[in-house]
């Protein structure tokens, strides 16, 4: 029943992003010059010996696996078009691989809504890649979410560039 | 004339005992009174000038500031100088009339006469005032009082208002305080001017609880925050160790709900101010946000995003409880907030495509969209008056407006870039808001304007401040 009602979703999800006929920018890497990702925490204490050695199954192996822990989503939209479909779907590959890896991903919104009203597109887009990932047999269970609507952009401007990267979902692997 | 006053100061001692809120208390006046002069604290115009009846003195609330009234408020005399655990009475004389100027002009319905011009009162002085000086100056109104230590600790603050033209006095109250509270005494006296005057509720003697910002846009660090209506005695309340968010008194302003991400579980909690100790409001339950008291404190309104669906809910705000859906479309319902009588709640929601304004029953029942303008509408938040929701408009900038509860006479109040999440003063004629700057350095800070909206002005606040809740009158 659970995976129906997901595939169900999954199905709207899709007819939602073949209706919309806004051309988004491409899945971008974080820019030159935004601040750097969080360091990753190696679960070994650094005894890997540095940033070569990547411990399988951890966050690390999850960024360097993945074509991005991404997805990005149009203004106030929340589907799953074909470029976030091409990344959940390696993301997709990676969890199949480590089944007993969670993952929260978390939904973020730009700085154009107003703050409740992001804090609740931010957990549409954070189930809206949920529920991708579900379609593809990933179980639920091991996915949670959490919406920051605009409380943490990746891009500081206030521009339609810095916009469209942090209209976003973000799946974080927990350690 | 020392000892008289001092006299005079002896016999006053016996006002009302110090409690925690600041009574009114009727004056004994601090020197003779002319003959013929009231006792009481109604208008005495008998005193108006030979031949004619001067129009009564009061100041226009609806045409803006154009013309604000020119208003004297000379330092406060003292009848003896004494040391207080907040500072000499002198001192503190001084201050209550800044305190009072500093309201009335934040107000932008009065401009207050410039220091150079005020003169020296002399205790005896406050209850007979020098008319003749004070219209040499432009002053239409005055404001005279007095502090004066009493022997149990507390301060008695005497508040006189006089209409110079007039010659008559329109207020004369009085108010005990202890001396933590000095502050509060001349925010009562600026009320009682400011209502006689404008025939409006008060809003001075007030508190606002918001979200202390500081740190680079991508990691701000938030800190509930609280302080009076003018920023004095301003307070954190939590370390900023997890992201806070819409902060809102209950009716009794005891506590504060809100919502935190501590634990990484974005949800609403209760904070009580007293204790420091906070409680989550709903348990087991997905995000929770958008928190908001009833009226009668004994619901409060969240909204709760589960599987992409935001719906707006109520629960007991006695703890436990299930909590009861009063909507069900598919979208985002948010935003919820009472009318003064509790018995409707206007909300937003997306559910026609973008965000627009709603109103039901406080039950859930009878939901019926009030927007219609071009553009969306969140944030809505209904006056304390009854009459009027304040919302945030977005159509490119964001900008604070106001409509009546059927959706007639939208009026926009503000111009900035990002203006959002308007909050009532107690008196509905007031709003306060945040504004966003733009780019990597765009800060917030937080702002009131009133219902002309042309006195936007900015309340100063240590770091920068979002998301202002403006308290009720304080008892």
């Amino acid at each position: 029943m659970a995976r129906l009602t997901t595939t169900i979703l999954l199905v709207g999800a899709l007819a939602a992003s073949t209706a919309c006929s806004k051309k988004r920018p491409a899945v971008l890497p974080p820019a030159a010059g935004e601040a750097p990702p969080p360091a990753y925490q190696d679960p070994n204490g650094g005894l890997n010996g540095g940033a070569g050695a990547v411990t399988p199954g951890s966050s690390a192996d999850f960024k360097r696996s993945v074509t991005s822990d991404t997805v990005l989503f149009g203004l106030d939209q929340y589907d799953i078009d074909s470029e976030a479909r091409a990344v959940l779907d390696t993301q997709v590959q990676w969890l199949t691989r480590y089944p007993n890896v969670r993952v929260t991903i978390e939904g973020h919104a730009d700085e154009r809504g107003t703050r409740e009203y992001n804090l609740a597109l931010g957990d549409r887009r954070a189930n809206a890649a949920k529920n991708y990932l579900a379609a593809r047999g990933i179980s639920s269970a091991r996915i949670s979410v959490i919406s920051y609507g605009k409380e943490r952009p990746v891009a500081l401007g206030s521009d339609e560039a810095s916009y469209a990267q942090n209209r976003r979902a973000v799946t974080v692997v927990v350690n | 004339m020392k000892i008289s006053a001092l006299l005079i100061g002896v016999s006053m001692l016996a006002g009302p005992a110090l409690a925690q809120d600041v009574p009114a208390v009727t004056l004994t006046p601090p020197a003779q009174a002319p003959a013929g002069a009231q006792p009481a604290q109604a208008a005495a115009p008998a005193q108006a000038g030979p031949g004619q009846t001067p129009p009564p003195l009061e100041v226009d609330v609806t045409g803006g500031i154009s013309a604000p009234m020119p208003i004297a408020i000379p330092a406060m005399p003292t009848p003896a100088v004494t040391s207080t655990p907040a500072g000499s009475t002198d001192a503190l004389g001084r201050q209550l009339s800044d305190i009072i100027a500093n309201d009335l002009r934040g107000s932008g319905l009065f401009t207050p006469i410039p220091p150079a011009q005020l003169r020296t009162v002399m205790f005896p002085e406050v209850t007979a005032p020098a008319y003749d000086y004070w219209g040499g100056t432009g002053a239409q109104a005055l404001v005279q009082g007095y502090i004066r230590a009493n022997s149990d600790g507390s301060l008695t603050v005497g508040c006189y208002l006089y209409d110079v033209t007039a010659r008559a006095e329109l207020v004369r109250q009085g108010f005990v305080v202890p001396p933590s509270q000095w502050r509060r005494a001349a925010h009562k006296c600026a009320d009682a001017i400011y209502a006689r005057l404008t025939g409006e509720g008060p809003y001075f003697d007030s508190r606002v609880v918001y979200v202390s910002e500081t740190g680079p846009k991508g990691n701000r660090v938030k800190r509930l925050a609280i302080m009076d209506q003018d920023g004095a005695n301003h307070r954190f309340l939590t370390a900023g160790s997890s992201i806070v968010l819409t902060p809102r008194f209950a009716p009794n302003q005891q506590s504060i709900v809100y919502m935190s991400y501590v634990g990484k579980n974005p949800a609403i909690y209760v904070y009580d101010i007293g204790t420091g100790k906070q409680r989550l409001v709903v348990q087991n339950a997905a995000t929770t946000f958008a928190p908001r008291f009833s009226p009668d404190g004994r619901w409060i309104l969240f909204s709760r995003a589960e599987g992409g669906n935001t719906d707006i809910y109520r629960v007991s705000s006695a703890g436990g409880g299930t909590p009861q859906k009063l909507t069900n479309s598919p979208g985002i319902d948010t935003g919820g907030s009472y009318s003064p009588d509790g018995s409707r709640i206007v909300f937003e929601s997306d559910r026609s495509g973008g965000q627009q304004i709603y109103v039901m029953n406080a039950d859930g029942s009878n939901q019926q969209r009030i927007s219609f303008g071009g553009g969306r509408y969140a944030t809505p938040v209904w006056s304390p008056r009854g009459d009027l929701i304040a919302f945030t408009k977005l159509s490119g900038a964001f900008r604070i407006g106001v409509m009546g509860p059927n959706g007639s006479g939208e009026k926009l109040l503000t111009d900035g870039n990002q203006d959002e999440g308007p909050s009532w003063s107690p008196n509905g004629r007031v709003i306060t808001f945040f504004r966003t700057g733009r780019g990597s350095g765009g800060k917030a800070d937080l702002w009131s304007v009133d219902l002309t909206g042309v006195n936007a002005r900015r309340i100063p606040t240590p770091l920068d401040g979002s998301d202002p809740a403006w308290g009720p009158l304080q008892p």
